[in-house]
C-alpha cells in the first residue's frame, strides 16, 4: 500500500483541516487514514506518537481498516500537527472527510455478529431441551415432553426469528425484484420450520423441528459472516480511497491569500496552486510553462512539457516548477469525471453476473416446490388427513434446505482468498473468485502493469563514478521523474545548494565554483538521439555526458505471460505509449497480439468487443486510462501501485511489485470452482438420499437436524482441503 | 419435577446473561479490530516510572 502515496498532496501542508473534525461538548475528534502500519510495533508508534502531543485525550488505531480516530478537548491541539507527526513517523495519513466516514462496514458486521451470537445461544439451549426428548422420549411423561416443547418455542421462535433478519431480508430485495435467489429457501425453511413445530405442540404432537430452525440460522449465519470478513478485508483499501477522493487543492483568493477547499468546492475561473509533485484536481489551463507527468492520464511514461496557455487535465502530476493554474472545469465535468462515468457503467455490467450459489438457488427453487406440491397430492390421494399431507410436504421443504448453499460457497472462498492475500494478492469480493476462474482472455496495460512504471538509468556502467555523484547532487533537488531514476541510481549523497531550473531546459548549479548543467541536448550542447528518454550532464566545459533512461519490464512479466499461455489462456497488450516502445516490450514479453496509441476510451471498447464476441476478459491495468476496461472486464486486477480509481474499479489488487500472483490466482480460482461444485454435489447427494425418506414421512426431528450439521460439516471439510494443498 | 423446573431457569439465566455480556462487548467495538487486538498483546507496557 505504500505506493499509494504518489497521490497524496504532500505540500497542501497549510491546509484548513478543521472541516474535518467532528466537535461534541465532550471535545473534538477527528479520523485519519493511515497507510503502512501492520503490527503492534507500528500501533504502539502511532498511538504513542500522537498522545504525546500536547492536548490529545486518546489515540486509537484500528489495525484492520487503518483508522486512526484522535480525540482532544476543546480546541488545544490543531488537526494539522496531528498529521505531521504521523507522517513523520514515517506512515502516510490522510483526513477521512467528516461526512464519508459513517461507518457502514462496522455496523453490518457487528450486526450480523450479534445475529450470530444470539443464533448460536439459541441452538445450543434449544439442542439441550429437544434432545432430552428424542434420547429419553420414552422415559418422559407426554406432560413433560409438550412442557419442553413449549420452552423450546419460547426461546427459538424470537431468537430464530431475530436471527434470521439478514436472510428475510435479503430475501424480500430479491423478490421485490421478481426473481429468486438462495436466501428464499432459506428464508422459507426458516419460517415454515418454525410455523410446523407450533402447530405440532399446540396438538401435542411430536414432531417438531424448534432445534433444526436454530440450528440452520446458525450455520448460515456462519457461512454469512465469513462472506462479511471476506469483505470488509477489501473494504479497508476501499475506506482509503474514499478517504483520498476527498483530496484538497489550494486556491488562490482574489486578495492574494491560499485557502485549502476539497476538490469538488472548485469553480471553473479559479486560480489554483500547483506545486511541484502536486496532483491537479480539475482540468485547467496553466499561467507558466512547465512538465508534467501524465501517465494516469494517457499512460504514457515520460513526462510533457506544457507551455504558458497549455491544458493540463484532471489526475496529471506537476514535475516542474510550480504554476497557477486556471481551473476551466469543475471535478465533475472533469476529464477524470468521465472515465468515473466509464467506470459506473462497468458496475452495471458486473452486477448483471449471478454469483454460482445464486444460479444454484434459480434452478433449485422451482424444483422443490413442485416436489412439496406433488407429495402434499400423493398424500392427500392416498386418503392422508389434511394435517398429515401437510406435515411431510414441509418437511421435504425443510430437510432439502440448501443449507450448502448458504456454507459451501463462502467457506471455500474465504480459504481460497486467504490464501492468495498470502500470496500476495487482496480480492475484494467472493463472486470475483468466482469469474477469475472463467476467463479465457487476459489484457494487459503496459506502463506502470509489464513496467515498472518509472524509467531506470540504463548506461550507468558506462559513467564514471565522479560524473554520475556530481549529477546526483543536481538530480537530488528535482522532482523530475529522470532526475529522480538518477538520484536513486546513484544511492544516498549531498545534494547541490543554489539549484536553478530552467524552465524546458533543465537544472543548473555551481558546485566547486564551476557551472553544472543537467538536461535536456541541446542546452548542454549535445545532439539528441531520437526515441529515447536521455538527461545530459555537462560539468564547465568538459564534453556532455550521457545518461539514458528506460521503463524496464518486470522481471517476472515474461514467466507470468508464458504461464497463462500455457493455462489456455490468450493474452493481448492494449497501451497509449507510442508504437516503437510497445514493440519493444511486446518483443521481449512474447506477446504476439498488441495495440499501440490507444485512447481510455478505446481500451475501454476493446473490452467490450471482446465481451460480444463472447469472451471473458481478464483486464490488468494500474492508469487511470485502464479504469474504465477494468470495471467493463469480466473481472479485473490493479497492481498496488495503481491509480485510486483503478484500485476502485478493480476487483483484485496486487499486494506487491510481482505479477505471479496473477498465476496464482487463476489456479486457485480455477481450484476454488471445483471445490464450490463439488460441495454442491455433495449436498445434492445428501438431499436427495433424504427427500425419498422424507416424502414417506419417515424422516424424524432428529435425523433432520443431522443431516442439516452433517451436511455443513463435510461441505466445511471439503473447503479447507484448498488451504491444505501447498 | 420441581428439580428440573429449577435447572431449565437457571441453565436460561446463566445462557441469557454470558449473551447479554457478548452482545454487549459487540456494541462497545470489542470485534471491530481482531487484527490490531491480537497485535497489541505484543506492545510492551510503559515501564513506571518513579
Amino acid at each position: 500500500m505504500g505506493s499509494l502515496t504518489l497521490s497524496i498532496p504532500k505540500s497542501g501542508a497549510a491546509a484548513d483541516l478543521s472541516r474535518y473534525v467532528r466537535k461534541s461538548e465532550s471535545g473534538s475528534a477527528f479520523e485519519i487514514a493511515v497507510w503502512g502500519a501492520r503490527c503492534a510495533n507500528c500501533i504502539a508508534k502511532i498511538e504513542s506518537g500522537v498522545k504525546a502531543i500536547e492536548g490529545v485525550s486518546s489515540a486509537r488505531l484500528n489495525l484492520s481498516t487503518g483508522k486512526l480516530a484522535v480525540e482532544w478537548r476543546g480546541d488545544a491541539v490543531a488537526p494539522q500537527s496531528i498529521l505531521q507527526r504521523v507522517r513523520a513517523l514515517g506512515y502516510e495519513a490522510q483526513p477521512y472527510d467528516a461526512a464519508t466516514t459513517l461507518n457502514e462496514g462496522e455496523r453490518e458486521g457487528r450486526f450480523l455478529l450479534r445475529c450470530l451470537v444470539v443464533a448460536g445461544f439459541g441452538t445450543i439451549f434449544v439442542m439441550g431441551l429437544t434432545d432430552a426428548v428424542w434420547y429419553g422420549g420414552e422415559d418422559m411423561d407426554a406432560a413433560t415432553r409438550n412442557l419442553f416443547f413449549w420452552l423450546a418455542a419460547a426461546v427459538s421462535i424470537p431468537i430464530t426469528l431475530y436471527a434470521s433478519q439478514p436472510f428475510f431480508r435479503s430475501a424480500a430485495r430479491s423478490l421485490i425484484k421478481r426473481q429468486t435467489n438462495m436466501d428464499v429457501p432459506i428464508s422459507a425453511a426458516i419460517v415454515l420450520s418454525l410455523a410446523l413445530s407450533l402447530y405440532q405442540t399446540i396438538l401435542h404432537g411430536t414432531q417438531t423441528y424448534f432445534d433444526a430452525a436454530a440450528m440452520l440460522a446458525f450455520l448460515l449465519l456462519i457461512g454469512r459472516y465469513l462472506d462479511f470478513l471476506l469483505r470488509d478485508r477489501a473494504r479497508g483499501a476501499a475506506q482509503h480511497l474514499v478517504a483520498m477522493q476527498s483530496v484538497l487543492a489550494r486556491r488562490l483568493r482574489e486578495n492574494g491569500h491560499v485557502e485549502t477547499v476539497a476538490a469538488r468546492e472548485i469553480n471553473p475561473g479559479d486560480r489554483i496552486l500547483l506545486a511541484s509533485g502536486e496532483r491537479a484536481a480539475v482540468d485547467g489551463t496553466l499561467d507558466a510553462a512547465t512538465d508534467a507527468d501524465v501517465s494516469l492520464v494517457t499512460g504514457e511514461s515520460a513526462p510533457v512539457s506544457i507551455a504558458r496557455g497549455g491544458v493540463l487535465r484532471a489526475g496529471s502530476i506537476v514535475v516542474g516548477r510550480p504554476v497557477v493554474m486556471l481551473a476551466s472545469a469543475r471535478a465533475e465535468d472533469s476529464l477524470v469525471a468521465d472515465l468515473a462515468r466509464l467506470l459506473e457503467a462497468g458496475q452495471q455490467t458486473r452486477n448483471r453476473y449471478v454469483r454460482l450459489a445464486d444460479r444454484a438457488a434459480r434452478a433449485y427453487v422451482p424444483f422443490v416446490t413442485i416436489l412439496a406440491v406433488l407429495i402434499f397430492t400423493g398424500w392427500m390421494i392416498a386418503g392422508a388427513s389434511i394435517a398429515v399431507s401437510i406435515t411431510n410436504a414441509i418437511t421435504v421443504l425443510i430437510i432439502t434446505c440448501p443449507c450448502a448453499l448458504g456454507l459451501a460457497v463462502p467457506a471455500v472462498q474465504i480459504v481460497a482468498t486467504g490464501r492468495l492475500f498470502d500470496h500476495g494478492m487482496l480480492v475484494k469480493s467472493g463472486d470475483a473468485l468466482e469469474r477469475l476462474a472463467e476467463i479465457d482472455v487476459a489484457v494487459f496495460d503496459k506502463t506502470g502493469t509489464l513496467t515498472i512504471g518509472m524509467p531506470e538509468l540504463l548506461n550507468r556502467k558506462d559513467i564514471p563514478r565522479d560524473i554520475l555523484d556530481a549529477a546526483a547532487q543536481i538530480a537530488r533537488t528535482s522532482n523530475h521523474p529522470l532526475a529522480r531514476a538518477l538520484a536513486a541510481s546513484a544511492g544516498e549523497g549531498p545534494a547541490a545548494s543554489g539549484v536553478r531550473e530552467i524552465s524546458g531546459s533543465g537544472l543548473e548549479a555551481d558546485i566547486a565554483d564551476v557551472p553544472q548543467r543537467l538536461g535536456n541536448a541541446a542546452w548542454c550542447g549535445a545532439s539528441a538521439i531520437a526515441h529515447a528518454s536521455e538527461l545530459w550532464f555537462r560539468a564547465g566545459h568538459a564534453p556532455p555526458v550521457r545518461f539514458v533512461f528506460s521503463d524496464a519490464i518486470r522481471p517476472d512479466a515474461a514467466e507470468m505471460l508464458a504461464a497463462l499461455k500455457s493455462r489456455g489462456i490468450a493474452v493481448e497488450m492494449l497501451t497509449g505509449d507510442r508504437e516503437a516502445p510497445a514493440a519493444d516490450l511486446a518483443a521481449q514479453a512474447g506477446i504476439e497480439s498488441w495495440h499501440s496509441g490507444i485512447d481510455p476510451k478505446e481500451k475501454a471498447a476493446r473490452v467490450e468487443a471482446l465481451r460480444a464476441q463472447g469472451h471473458r476478459a481478464l483486464m490488468v491495468g494500474d492508469g487511470l486510462n485502464d479504469a474504465g476496461a477494468l470495471a467493463l472486464a469480466h473481472v479485473s486486477i490493479a497492481p498496488g501501485s495503481a491509480a485510486d480509481a483503478s484500485q476502485l474499479a478493480a476487483d483484485m489488487v496486487l499486494r506487491g511489485a510481482q505479477l505471479m500472483p496473477i498465476v496464482e490466482a487463476v489456479d486457485i480460482a480455477r481450484k476454488a470452482r471445483v471445490l464450490v461444485l463439488q460441495n454442491f454435489a455433495l449436498a445434492a447427494a445428501y438431499n436427495i438420499t433424504a427427500i425419498p425418506l422424507a416424502s414417506l414421512g419417515l424422516v424424524s426431528p432428529l435425523i433432520a437436524a443431522a443431516t442439516m450439521a452433517g451436511s455443513s460439516l463435510i461441505v466445511t471439510l471439503n473447503a479447507l482441503r484448498l488451504a491444505g494443498r501447498r | 419435577m420441581n428439580g428440573i423446573a429449577l435447572i431449565i431457569a437457571a441453565a436460561l439465566s446463566f445462557g441469557l446473561a454470558a449473551l447479554v455480556v457478548l452482545l454487549w462487548m459487540i456494541g462497545a467495538g470489542q470485534y471491530d479490530d481482531l487484527k490490531g487486538a491480537a497485535e497489541r498483546i505484543l506492545i510492551e507496557d510503559p515501564e513506571d516510572k518513579p
